[in-house]
């Protein structure tokens, strides 16, 4: 059923229709639509049976999902940012032990500092976690992606993060084929889980591994990611009888046949990336895109096979791996056959700055001259960055960077404390 | 108080001792021989381990109070690790282990999922040590108490973290040697700070049963995890536990030594419901707490030569105060 409404509804709608059986929230901001809408979910009782939590920290949410799922039940939860941090040790444990269950990541940078808007930061933190990551294209595919998240987690025994970029996701009014509950439950069939807590029939769960056997305990989380790369597609097919639209896969590629330059990029941005794509093609450009719904597994065979005849690749990141520059390109190598196709990074969008058509075709455009860096930030304001450093030379108390910053552009309004160099 | 103590016992020693002079009906779970040895033998705790024996007490007692329909959440530290050496397992229980600081909130999650399922007869409880308690875990733990999520948390008091080499924890007593608080310099071991008792806190979440416990009063130990077992909601026992490693006592020593922590003051035996107290377990024989500290390494600096007497005082004042505070005397000689 066609139905306008906020990403977070309809990504809450849709959980409620997986039927979990415990759902754990804890606030952060963007995020924080979705447990609401699915607390209202549960306390009018449309979502039978099922224990809607309120946890003391996201910590605790994870925690109790680590235990709802250890006793058999299909758990849920939602975080992002700070909240993903905080709950760390959990994430690394949940995957550890093999327990599946699904988490909302609603996509949003790191502090300090603090940030609320939309990057990648908090979901690639976690991207050697061991838990399938799934990043949503559009609203759409959000929603759908939660349905395929829950049977693949179970199949595997794996959890999986569905990552959905905050705010222009999250909070964008779209219009969103909601499924029916028959075709969820077609798909979806109660959770039957690997290992359980059985007082019946007792099990040790969580023993202490050493030198002699984690090795192989951490190959056997690998193969298991291996062994996902198999099944996302065959799901997505199954996905797209069920319910008659193509939604999640590995990746999605747009115009790629016959392009020597192509862009590579997760989550929502890709949209605007297909526009610049069109644009450039209206004027003989031969450029294409490939939107990378699943980055954990790594599908390097399925990128290969769809941009290996590329003569450069650009990534456009929503996060920065700090010191050295952009993840995605990085995996994004290892994947290439050719080591003369020129991969080049874009960091861009951190912190919500808006990534624009005219950034992109500027930056592909002079990939495509060769005169694109490998490592290049999108719409750097340089200036900012001399006068900073010029400070930080001249006095050794320059005092806090980002603030200094946000004095020099005037937009914090804040008095200039008396005798601060600026 | 309810439970064992209108038996009266022929020695003055412990509990078990009397045990085969009583009724069967009212003899310790322990003494049966269809106990459920939850804890069973061929794990690597040290020789007179507190821990291991409070913790084999404690889950066999539930087992027989849940007919077996039991499942356990661990925190990280030396119970678990020395009952799970890979790929050996103590457990003869239904057993999950996640991490140091979240077994309150992994016992909550499975709390959760028995209730969805409709299995109430089966139920939980986490455990873990002091540190994981009343440092690491404190948040879960208080979060769990508030919600009163259907959830006993037994906690192993040893007074400090063992597992990584006796460190410091914030149950860790005044002057004790550990190896964050060295016997060097004018105030050796651990600082005489205001103290924290994670008993009257959880009894401040009005949670339905809270109680102490000692490995000295073993059968006191099993009726309290029977007791907690009658509720529903989170309940809390605290169980104190010496550690012959870390507080440099002799391995024959555990329960003497626990013994000697009830009888100077220091580690008040009661029980609480509803936030309120309803029982106490009066001190039979009154010590100083000398008896106590001497028998430690860990205090062995307060006894030296030239060590400031004012410092046992002080402790003595902590016994004095708890005394007064939980009106331990009353009775005691009748
Ligand atoms: C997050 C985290 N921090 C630190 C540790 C290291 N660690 C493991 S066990 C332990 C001590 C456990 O102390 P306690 O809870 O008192 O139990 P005990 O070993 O004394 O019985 C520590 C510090 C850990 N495993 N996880
Ligand atoms: S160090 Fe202490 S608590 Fe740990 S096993 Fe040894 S005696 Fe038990
Ligand atoms: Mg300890």
């Amino acid at each position: 059923m066609l139905k306008q409404c906020e990403g977070s509804q309809a990504i809450a709608e849709v959980v409620a229709m997986c039927r979990p059986e415990v759902i754990c929230a804890y606030p952060i901001t963007p995020q924080t639509h979705i447990v609401e809408t699915l607390s209202s979910i549960v306390k009018a009782g449309r979502l039978k049976p099922c224990e809607f939590i309120n946890v003391e920290s996201e910590f605790g949410a994870l925690s109790v999902a680590i235990g709802a799922s250890a006793m058999g039940a299909r758990a849920y939860t939602a975080t992002a940012s700070q909240g993903i941090l905080f709950m760390a040790e959990a994430v690394y444990n949940a995957a550890g032990l093999g327990l599946p269950m699904v988490m909302t990541v609603g996509n949003r940078s790191i502090g300090a500092p603090i940030n609320i808007w939309n990057d990648h930061t908090d979901s690639m933190s976690m991207r050697d976690a061991g838990w399938i990551q799934l990043y949503a294209h559009d609203n759409q595919e959000a929603a759908d992606l939660h349905i395929q998240a829950f049977r693949l987690g179970e199949a595997l025994s794996l959890p999986v993060m569905v990552c959905v970029d905050g705010f222009i996701l999250t909070h964008a009014y779209d219009r969103i084929d909601v499924p029916t509950q028959e075709q969820v439950d077609t798909y979806l069939s109660p959770y039957e889980p690997q290992q359980v807590l059985d007082p019946d029939n007792p099990v040790t769960i969580g023993a202490m591994v050493g030198p002699e056997a984690f090795t192989e305990v951490r190959y056997l989380a690998h193969h298991k990611q291996l062994q996902a790369l198999e099944l996302i597609p065959a799901l997505a097919a199954e996905f797209k009888a069920t319910f008659g639209r193509d939604s999640g896969g590995l990746l999605h590629t747009y115009r790629t046949d016959d392009a020597d330059t192509i862009v590579c990029a997760l989550g929502s941005v890709n949209g605007t990336i297909r526009d610049v794509v069109d644009d450039m093609r209206g004027q003989g450009v031969r450029i294409g895109s490939v939107s990378l719904c699943t980055y954990r597994p790594f599908p390097s065979e399925a990128l290969r096979t769809a941009m290996g005849h590329a003569r450069r690749v650009i990534t456009i990141e929503k996060s920065l791996s700090v010191g050295i520059g952009g993840n995605v390109s990085h995996n994004l190598r290892m994947a290439l056959p050719d080591p003369a196709t020129r991969v080049h990074t874009v960091i861009a969008g951190l912190g919500g700055r808006p990534i624009t058509r005219a950034s992109l075709k500027r930056v592909f455009a002079q990939a495509i001259a060769g005169t694109l860096q490998p490592l290049t930030f999108l719409d750097l304001n340089t200036q900012v960055i001399e006068r900073q450093l010029e400070r930080e030379r001249a006095v050794r108390r320059s005092g806090p960077a980002a603030e200094a910053i946000l004095r020099d552009i005037g937009i914090n309004g804040a008095a200039q404390p008396e005798g601060n160099p600026t | 108080m309810t439970g064992p103590r209108h038996i009266k016992f022929y020695q003055t020693g412990t509990f078990t001792v009397g045990n085969r002079l009583l009724d069967v009906a009212v003899q310790s779970v322990q003494s049966s021989l269809d106990r459920n040895n939850s804890l069973t033998s061929g794990h690597r705790a040290c020789q007179g381990c507190g821990e291991a024996l409070g913790a084999r007490y404690a889950l066999d007692s539930a087992m027989r109070a849940t007919q077996g329909q039991m499942v356990v959440a661990n925190a990280t530290g030396c119970l678990e690790v020395f009952s799970t050496p890979y790929p050996e397992s103590s457990w003869r229980v239904a057993w999950l282990h996640s991490l140091f600081g979240n077994a309150p909130a992994v016992a909550t999650g499975i709390a959760a999922a028995l209730k969805v399922k409709g299995r109430s007869n089966v139920r939980v409880i986490a455990q873990g040590g002091d540190g994981a308690t009343v440092d690491i875990g404190f948040g879960c733990l208080s979060g769990m108490f508030e919600r009163n999520d259907d959830v006993l948390y037994i906690c192993y008091d040893n007074e400090a973290y063992m597992n990584t080499g006796v460190q410091r924890s914030s149950a860790t007593p005044a002057a004790a040697r550990t190896a964050t608080t060295p016997t060097v310099g004018d105030e050796p071991g651990n600082v005489f700070g205001q103290g924290k008792s994670v008993p009257l806190i959880a009894m401040a979440h009005f949670i339905p049963y809270v109680a102490t416990a000692s490995v000295a009063e073993l059968r006191d130990l099993e009726y309290k995890v029977e007791r907690a077992m009658t509720f529903r909601g989170a309940r809390y026992i605290h169980v104190h536990v010496p550690c012959p490693l870390g507080w440099g006592s002799d391995t024959g020593d555990t329960i003497k030594v626990a013994r000697l922590a009830v009888e100077s003051g220091l580690f008040p035996l009661f029980e609480a419901e509803q936030g309120e107290v309803v029982g106490r377990r009066t001190i039979r024989r009154r010590v100083p707490v000398e008896e106590y500290l001497k028998l430690q390494g860990r205090f062995a600096h307060l006894f030296a030569k030239n060590a400031d007497p004012r410092r046992i005082a002080l402790i003595q004042a902590i016994a004095d105060r708890n005394i007064a505070r939980f009106n331990l005397l009353e009775g005691a000689d009748a």
